[in-house]
């Protein structure tokens, strides 16, 4: 994923400019990161302030002339577009800069929450557990051996599954609701209930895939044996929706867990792709 | 009060773990204020973007950072390949309430 060709947002109110009245500034500033765009604010006061990145500027303002040369600096080197917004509401100003993306030939950022793991280098011991454990392949691992996210955007929304099984509370989902996944700092009574999540699988006899399997298989052979949908369904339902709450992982990605020689492949594969016998 | 050197606000757009009355006061408060900012949509969709901007943010030598938990902060830039330095500063509005954040940044915290 990169970030060049990104239009950039300058609200210029420097020299050559007027100051935007403070409702439509306050509003169309929200607008414009609702709609994914990236807005440094330029006035006369305090503070740094030069649009950064890499990809083309689009400077918004109320100009005494058609570009004010003190502007024209905010691109650093890039290409400039200026928009006039002089008498515009917020939405008009939203529009102008969508306007701005044929000439500058941008796109609008298509909308992801963007769910994905973060690793706490401090903390990590490079076991590969998450790696072993993520169903969607978000992981991989660099030329150094060390795991890294590969595939963010592979992530399940909303999974923290692989922080569950993390040792040592290495990884973070900063949108995730409770400490210390979203970035908390970790107390020691964090680490012990980490722990203790982890330990379900030790209580569900080892492997908690397998125990997902055999309750499943459990349930089938009921259904089997009573010709009874609605108890093996009932039963199945149960099973994920305890391990949903413990862990809080979504009954889906339970449901789709992979089997230990799928998983013990796709060790092998990454470690392959880095360049080390998997043997 | 000093007047931070760059300031990055982040919208946390895409998500509710930031309660929006803060996000809208601190918002509010810096587009009245004449202080230079950054406002971003994301900072975690600029991290798994691996957004160049991240990068020229952090050379900054006076930098605070207006967005969540400062833990998610260091290692969504370290994800990003760039380095948050030391003395950069984080304010949580997952967990500060908006005054405290505005005091922080030495903005009045009366109505703009």
């Amino acid at each position: 994923m990169s970030g060049a060709g990104t239009l950039r947002i300058v609200l210029y109110e420097g020299p050559g400019s007027r100051p935007l009245d403070g409702a439509v500034r306050s509003a169309a500033l929200r607008q414009l990161l609702e709609n994914g765009y990236s807005v440094t604010r330029v006035g006369n006061g305090a503070g740094t302030a030069a649009a950064p990145g890499d990809g083309p500027v689009a400077v918004l303002g109320r100009f005494d002339e058609a570009q004010p040369a003190a502007a024209e600096s905010q691109g650093d080197g890039r290409p400039v577009f200026f928009c006039n917004v002089e008498g515009l509401e917020p939405d008009g100003v939203l529009r102008g800069v969508e306007a701005l993306h044929a000439r500058a030939n941008t796109t609008p950022r298509p909308k992801w929450k963007p769910w994905f793991p973060v690793i706490d280098a401090s903390r990590c011991t490079n076991c590969m557990q998450c790696l072993t454990f993520c169903l969607f392949d978000v992981y991989g691992v660099s030329k150094d051996k060390q795991i890294e996210v590969r595939n963010p955007t592979n992530c399940k929304t909303d999974c923290p599954a692989c922080s569950r099984v993390c040792p040592e509370v290495a990884i973070l989902f900063p949108k995730y609701k409770g400490g210390p996944i979203n970035g908390d700092e970790i107390r020691d009574e964090d680490l012990h209930r980490e722990k203790m999540k982890v330990d379900i699988s030790a209580l569900l006899g080892g492997d908690i895939y397998a125990a997902l399997r055999q309750r499943s298989s459990d349930a089938k052979a009921r259904f089997s044996r009573e010709r009874d949908e609605k108890r093996a369904l009932d039963e199945r339902r149960k099973c994920l929706t305890k391990l949903q709450q413990d862990l809080g992982i979504p009954p889906e990605v339970l449901a789709a867990l992979p089997s230990l020689d799928q998983i013990q492949a796709k060790t092998a594969r990454a470690m392959a792709d880095s360049g080390e016998d998997p043997s | 009060m000093s007047i931070p050197h760059r300031i990055l606000y982040c919208h946390c757009a895409y998500a509710q773990v930031v309660p929006p009355e803060t996000k809208a006061a601190v918002l509010n408060h810096l587009s009245a204020s004449a202080v230079a900012f950054d406002a971003v949509p994301d900072l975690c969709e600029m991290s798994a973007r691996r957004d160049p901007a991240l990068a020229q943010i952090a050379s900054g030598t006076n930098t605070t950072i207006v967005a969540c938990y400062p833990r998610a902060v260091r290692w969504l830039f370290q994800a990003a390949g760039t380095t948050l330095p030391e003395g950069a500063r984080v304010l949580n509005m997952r967990v500060a309430e908006a005054p405290d954040i505005l005091s922080a940044l030495a903005l009045p915290a009366e109505a703009p």
